[in-house]
Parts: C-alpha cells; sequence; structure tokens
C-alpha cells in the first residue's frame, strides 16, 4: 500500500472531503483534484457525487478532463463511483429530462418506484452479494450501507451487477466492469463495512 | 430491508455540549468534539448535531446564561467531519441558502432547520432545490394543549399553528425529512409520544425521527415497533452510558426491530 496515491475527483458535488478523510483515516495517501497531473500520477481514482444527475454529468463535463480520465481507466487504474457518481456510469439518466452518462457501464438511472416506501430512499439497507468481487472481501453476505437516493441504476448486463439491494424493487448498489465500479450507497458513510469497502478498493491493482 | 435508525443527537449551546431539560435548564456536558469521535465508534447509525446558542442557534428557542466558545461553527463541522464515518445532520444558525451551503460543504450529510420554516417559508425549497430534499431536515418543536398539538417556537407555543397542518405541507416545501420534537418530554425520561407519531407518520409521506422522552432502551424499541417512524433520536441518556450506542439498538434487535447488528466497539 506505500504507493497507493488515491486522485478524489471534485465537480463541485459537496462530499469530496469526506471520502478524502475515509481514505486518509486507513492510511492511504489522497488528494483531491481535477488535474491532468494528478490524474495520470495517482494510482487510484474515484468520482464521489450527490445531487441530480443532470447537473452533475453537466459539471463533470466542465470540470474533469475526460479523455485524460478515459485513457487512464483504459491503462487499467482501478475506478470507483459513488452514489451519483455511480449513476453518471450509465449511459443515460432519467432524473429531470433525459442526459447521457458517461456510458462507461451500459445502463440507465431511474426512479424508484414510488409504492416501495418514501422516496428518497434515505437509512441504512443491507446488499445482497451476486458473486465474490475483490471489493467484497471481508464483507458479510448481508452488509448493511448508507442510502440516500431517488433514483437507482438499471444494467443491461446482470454480469455487471456485483450486489443488489431490496427497496420496492432489486436494484444495483454495487455494479463492476473490468477495472470500473460503483456503489450507490456512501461508504465514507457507512461505519466499519464502507471502510473495509474503501480498503478493498485502495488496495487493488 | 431498509432498517430502523437509532440516532444520539449532540446539544451544542455557546461552545459547550449540554444537556436539556423542558428547553429551560441546561448542563454543560464538555467537550464538543470529542463526544462525535465516540459516537463514530460506537458504530452509531447517524448523528446530529443541533447548535442551540441564543442567537446563532436556530433550532429550539432558550435564553439565559451566555458563554464565550472559542471556535467557529466551521472548525467544529471540519473537526466533525475528520472523526465522523457516518451521516451527520447540522442543525443551528441556518437562515439563508448560503448558510446551508457552507454546512453542506464543510462536511455536514444534511442541514436541519428550524426557525425558518416558519419565518422564511421559501428558504427550504431553495435549498432542496440546489442540494437534494434528502439533504433538508424539518425540525419542529411542539408541545399539547387540550389534547391538540402546537408548533413551539420563540419559545413558546403558537396556537394559531396547529402541528399537524404544519408538518403535512414540509413535503411540498422541500423538505425531506422531519426530526419531530416534543419539548414536554424533552428531558423527562418518559417515553416517546406514541400516538403522536402515529398520527404524522399517517400523515406524511416523508420519513420522521422522533424525539423526547427517551429515559429507557426500551423506550426506543417501543416507538419503533409501535409507529412507522424511521428513526428515534436522543440526546441526554446516549451521554450517561458507555456502549450506549450498542445497548440502544441490542435492545431492539432482540425485540425483532429491524435495527443493524448490534456490535461491541
Amino acid at each position: 500500500m506505500s504507493n497507493v496515491r488515491i486522485c478524489v475527483l471534485d465537480y463541485g458535488s459537496g462530499n469530496v472531503a469526506s471520502v478524502r478523510n475515509a481514505f486518509d483515516s486507513l492510511g492511504f495517501e489522497v488528494l483531491i483534484s481535477n488535474q491532468t497531473h494528478d490524474i495520470k500520477a495517482s494510482t487510484h481514482i474515484a468520482l464521489p457525487g450527490v445531487g441530480a444527475f443532470g447537473p452533475a454529468m453537466e459539471n463533470i463535463i466542465q470540470e474533469i478532463p475526460l479523455d485524460i480520465l478515459e485513457l487512464e481507466i483504459a491503462k487499467g487504474k482501478p475506478f470507483l463511483g459513488i452514489c451519483v457518481g455511480m449513476q453518471v456510469l450509465a449511459n443515460v439518466g432519467l432524473e429531470d429530462g433525459r442526459f447521457d452518462g458517461l456510458s462507461y457501464i451500459p445502463g440507465k438511472v431511474e426512479r424508484l418506484p414510488e409504492d416501495g416506501g418514501p422516496i428518497p430512499h434515505i437509512g441504512w439497507n443491507n446488499m445482497n452479494l451476486k458473486f465474490d468481487h475483490p471489493l467484497s472481501k471481508g464483507l458479510d453476505e448481508d452488509s448493511d450501507f448508507y442510502f440516500v437516493h431517488s433514483y437507482a441504476f438499471v444494467a443491461e448486463d446482470p454480469r455487471n451487477v456485483v450486489g443488489t439491494t431490496h427497496y420496492g424493487v432489486d436494484f444495483p448498489a454495487m455494479i463492476s466492469k473490468n477495472n470500473v465500479m460503483g456503489v450507490q450507497f456512501h461508504p465514507e458513510k457507512s461505519q466499519k463495512n464502507g471502510l473495509q469497502l474503501l480498503r478493498n478498493f485502495a488496495e487493488l491493482s | 430491508m431498509k432498517k430502523k435508525r437509532i440516532i444520539p443527537v449532540l446539544l451544542l449551546r455557546n461552545g459547550q455540549l449540554v444537556q436539556s431539560k423542558l428547553f429551560k435548564e441546561f448542563k454543560n456536558l464538555g467537550n464538543p468534539f470529542k463526544a462525535v469521535e465516540r459516537f463514530s465508534q460506537w458504530d452509531a447509525d447517524e448523528l446530529i448535531y443541533l447548535d442551540i446558542s441564543d442567537g446563532g442557534g436556530d433550532s429550539f428557542s432558550r435564553s439565559d446564561l451566555k458563554v464565550g466558545s472559542n471556535f467557529s461553527i466551521t472548525e467544529l463541522l471540519i473537526e466533525v467531519a475528520k472523526s465522523a464515518t457516518m451521516p451527520v445532520t447540522f442543525g443551528g444558525g441556518i437562515k439563508t441558502l448560503a448558510d446551508a451551503e457552507i454546512r453542506l460543504r464543510l462536511g455536514a450529510d444534511k442541514i436541519a432547520i428550524n426557525r425558518i420554516l416558519i419565518e422564511s417559508p421559501n428558504v427550504s425549497t431553495e435549498i432542496a432545490s440546489k442540494f437534494g430534499s434528502q439533504a433538508v431536515v424539518g425540525s419542529v418543536d411542539c408541545s399539547k394543549i387540550d389534547g391538540e398539538y402546537y408548533v413551539y417556537h420563540h419559545g413558546q407555543i403558537d396556537l394559531n399553528l396547529k402541528l399537524i397542518d404544519f408538518v403535512r405541507n414540509l413535503p411540498t416545501r422541500g423538505v425531506g425529512e422531519i426530526l419531530l420534537n416534543v419539548v414536554d418530554r424533552d428531558g423527562m425520561k418518559s417515553g416517546f409520544e406514541i400516538p403522536l407519531y402515529k398520527r404524522v407518520t399517517d400523515e406524511v409521506g416523508i420519513p420522521v425521527i422522533a424525539m423526547g422522552g427517551a429515559g429507557t432502551w426500551r423506550d426506543f424499541a417501543s416507538a419503533l415497533a409501535e409507529t412507522d417512524l424511521d428513526a428515534v433520536a436522543a440526546a441526554n441518556i446516549f451521554q450517561h452510558f458507555d456502549q450506549s450506542v450498542y445497548l440502544a439498538r441490542k435492545a431492539a434487535y432482540e425485540l425483532g426491530i429491524p435495527v443493524r447488528k448490534p456490535t461491541l466497539m
């Protein structure tokens, strides 16, 4: 872990400090930056996010050098999207309109069903793991994580869905395609389980 | 399955952590930073931090002694964000969108607003448009007279503001969650006001957090079992016992309430 260097991308989404603090508390070198040289020099990249899909994408396009980011991802650098940072990995988001996503993992982002409970889905809920994944190392089959969202990912390919959570519907709580990963919950706010997941991410090579 | 939450509340008053009774009497509990660390280590579901200082304090209207604090809200928030690996709601002193924004940027996951819900009805909508309603907790204080609940603000009951009418409209004003505090039960250890919470959760489609009256661990479990509350909160009781968060959750877990598995830290 001595040469781990995590770059947390910042596009004004709000919770970057919490993500930085969580990696920091685990003893990993971490910085918040959108600079090309920092993205290139990093070993891992995280994209946090809160808020709505459309404005998030608009800010991402404005603030983050996506061509550089995609080159680094193509090299195999581990990438983790958190909450809206996971949602924007889809092709399209249907929150307050129709917006193009980053298209890193095939799917769309839709509103949770109205009959599943109050929306937003706020609070702790368990994730059912569909298969073993390096990110879930050391986690119980049924671990609780902290969620805050009204929209959820709908994956085109079930092989990209590592774990699901039930709230009116089974939605993907953790997705993965090669070195691109995403979690709908907030690992930085999910106590021990969340820290374990972030540690797992940072230890990927 | 979504879990019910049990939430410790920290009351900050003029720079000191306090415990309170009936919104009138306060006892100093000391360092406001250490408590966050402790609740984080004890694996709390969430933390609510309310600044009830005179002037700066938004939630609760109280008045008596003033003790100068030697740190700013900004410094406190930065420290809280460092040690909290759980969601944090921060309330107090929020009068404008800009006030909310500062707190959310510094590490609060949600802000709790109280007086401006009454005094500036548009501010909650403005905050929600920018940060989403999940970030807006409507903190409402109430009191009962002749079997009817009224909103309590500026240190008194407002007979023009029936609680049920008031909370019914909050979801349309950007409020994503309601923290409903019963003043008459504050610090009284008499249990939660269960009939009230049944009525309010029937009325609003958003999560409701109960506060006021927790005297035993069993009180949390009863309130969660008998109502559709999403969460129960308390201040004083969590300060008085080592591993209080674990004990509260264990009592609920053993009664079959869907809470996170209790783990001793």
